[in-house]
């Protein structure tokens, strides 16, 4: 046993698992080429097949990229769920608790992980985007505070979904909660102006987390002011990704015990 | 004196109204291998994820090297190697990259950690299949590379749970074969077992646990030195020599069996003992047509001092 101080190992043990996290992104191809794929169909279904009957006052292209954008993020950070309960309900978990070492490091592992694919499937749909017409009008801060705002989205789903990963009974239960996600944006401002909406779900799209995040997100892109949705989105995903580290690491202590 | 490096004093543990275990004593010394023997649901799982740190006893206390289980949690983690009952290794990683980032967590450096990952993948006979990823290797070589795992930073104890259930013949002699070097190395192994052969191989000592409570516990001959000893089966050719043996013998028959035309006699296995017994049946003028010699194995111990199930009981009770 090398001598080194507490926290050198706790910083090993996170690097450690971040690159069995990210090994496993890598090779899971079938969710790769799902993470890469999901961006460039929607991208062009969204363009092509709904957005000529979609009238947003501006070209629907330069409207719709940040809901694509946050929807890939959202399913992509959401798989969360499903590689932590994957771990949870093999044996793997239990080996990584016998050793003497900070067990929750598994957990930051995935969510890093979630970051790094997030972080590039973003490029991919901005890429794609580009390809089909989207013209963004942002200075590199509006880029640099657009991928940021993507980030903090991941970062607060991601633990969200180490949450679902940890207290689904089974894989299969963490699996669903992609669904869900998934359709968390259309009821949003991401592809049609709430207020298109019936007055019930208008209501909803209107105070629902992913409204403001969509709007800061535009507005960075297109180079337009983004008001206050910045620091509402700020607020809430922040809060969001706080309260679900939290409840994760209260979580994975006390699934010792059963 | 003694030195027990594994001592469990009064552990309980239940899940809602299911009691596991109830009231567990046992120690182990240093540099012995101590097996846990029982029935399935006997609780034998659970004292082994209590040990390893994985559950908290409800009451009671667990001591490996002398660190509190619950209290010391992580200087047992850095004392003990788990191997649990279902291969705990990472499907998407190659044996190779399982065992290095075991090495990592387990504070191997980098030169240490590349050697011992040489030197189990040699000696659990994965070096052709090292660099393929575990999601294809059989359940053979899961076992194999969960074992070479568990033993990666060299604990000084390893706990086995079921560590040859579902392997071939041969890699259940690789993997005897790697205990009896460990304990030659001076490590300490509790290891659980279904097996009865296994414990008898390998174990200086055995305890046997029924409901979650100590049934037995000693050598595996002290245990069958517990039950009547040995027997000698005297077999006839028809009904009526049978029934005169029964008649010559008397209450020296420990169990008449006349479906099968045989009887029992207990015996010291000396020859004095037998040539005696067979000179009473021959001053009779009963012929003995064959006789056979049984020593109480460990399995009749075990269902002896275990409580079958009620179908068992039939089958097994002659």
């Amino acid at each position: 046993m090398t001598t080194h101080s507490a926290a050198y190992w706790a910083a090993s043990d996170s690097m450690t698992m971040i690159r069995r996290s990210m090994r496993h992104s890598l090779r899971d191809l079938e969710s790769l080429l799902i993470s890469v794929m999901l961006p460039i169909m929607l991208m062009l279904l969204f363009v092509y097949v709904f957005g000529g009957a979609i009238d947003v006052g501006t070209e629907y292209v330069n409207y719709v990229v940040p809901g694509i954008i946050l929807l890939c993020a959202g399913y992509g950070a959401s798989t969360t769920a499903l590689s932590v309960s994957t771990d949870m309900h093999t044996g793997v978990i239990d080996r990584f608790r016998s050793l003497p070492i900070v067990g929750s490091a598994v957990l930051t592992g995935h969510v890093v992980a979630s970051m790094a694919r997030n972080a590039f499937s973003t490029l991919v749909v901005v890429a794609v985007a580009i390809l089909v017409g989207f013209r963004p009008e942002a200075s590199v801060l509006g880029y640099m505070g657009a991928l940021a705002m993507v980030l903090l989205f991941v970062l607060a789903l991601s633990w969200v979904s180490v949450v679902v990963g940890l207290v689904a009974n089974s894989v299969e239960a963490a699996g669903a909660f992609s669904f869900f996600i998934l359709f968390l944006p259309y009821v949003s401002s991401a592809f049609v102006p709430p207020d298109t909406m019936p007055a019930v779900l208008q209501g909803f799209a209107d105070h629902q987390p992913v409204t403001p995040m969509i709007e800061t997100i535009r507005a960075l892109l297109m180079g337009t002011p983004a008001g206050d949705s910045a620091w509402t989105a700020v607020a809430w995903f922040g809060a969001i990704a706080l309260l679900s580290f939290v409840a994760s690491m209260s979580l994975f202590r006390r699934s010792r015990s059963r | 004196m003694s030195d027990q490096i594994i001592r469990v004093s009064g552990v309980h543990k239940a899940f809602g109204d299911l009691t596991v275990l109830d009231g567990i004593d046992l120690g182990v010394e240093r540099g012995t291998v101590l097996a846990l023997l029982g029935p399935n649901g006997a609780g034998k799982t659970t004292l082994v994820r209590i040990l390893a740190t994985l559950l908290a006893p409800d009451a009671g206390t667990a001591t490996v090297a002398g660190h509190d289980v619950v209290g010391d949690a992580a200087k047992v983690r850095a004392t003990i190697g788990l191997t649990g009952q279902y291969a705990a290794v990472d499907e998407l990683l190659t044996g190779e990259e399982n065992l290095l980032m075991m090495a990592r967590l387990s504070r191997l450096d980098h030169a240490g950690g590349r050697m011992r990952t040489a030197e189990l993948l040699r000696r659990f006979d994965l070096v052709d299949a090292a660099t393929r990823r575990v999601k294809t290797y059989s359940g053979g070589m899961r076992r194999r590379l969960d074992l070479a795992i568990s033993m990666i930073g060299r604990p000084p104890v390893i706990v086995l749970d079921e560590p040859t259930t579902g392997l071939d013949p041969r890699s259940r002699l690789t993997l005897w074969a790697v205990i009896d070097e460990l304990v030659d190395a001076g490590t300490t192994i509790l290891l659980t077992t279904q097996y009865l052969e296994e414990a008898e191989r390998l174990a200086d000592r055995i305890v046997l646990i029924d409901h979650g409570r100590v049934v037995a516990e000693g050598t595996a001959d002290e245990l069958k030195s517990r039950l009547a000893g040995e027997l000698v089966e005297l077999a006839f050719a028809d009904a009526s020599d049978h029934a005169r043996a029964m008649a010559v013998l008397g209450g020296r028959v420990q169990h008449p069996e006349p479906e099968r035309l045989v009887v029992s006699v207990p015996t010291d296995g000396s020859a004095a003992d037998i040539r005696g017994l067979l000179n009473d049946m021959e001053r009779s003028g009963v012929p003995v047509t064959s006789i056979e010699l049984t020593r109480p194995s460990l399995d009749d111990v075990f269902l002896e001092l275990t409580e079958p199930a009620p179908a068992t009981r039939l089958a097994t009770n002659r």
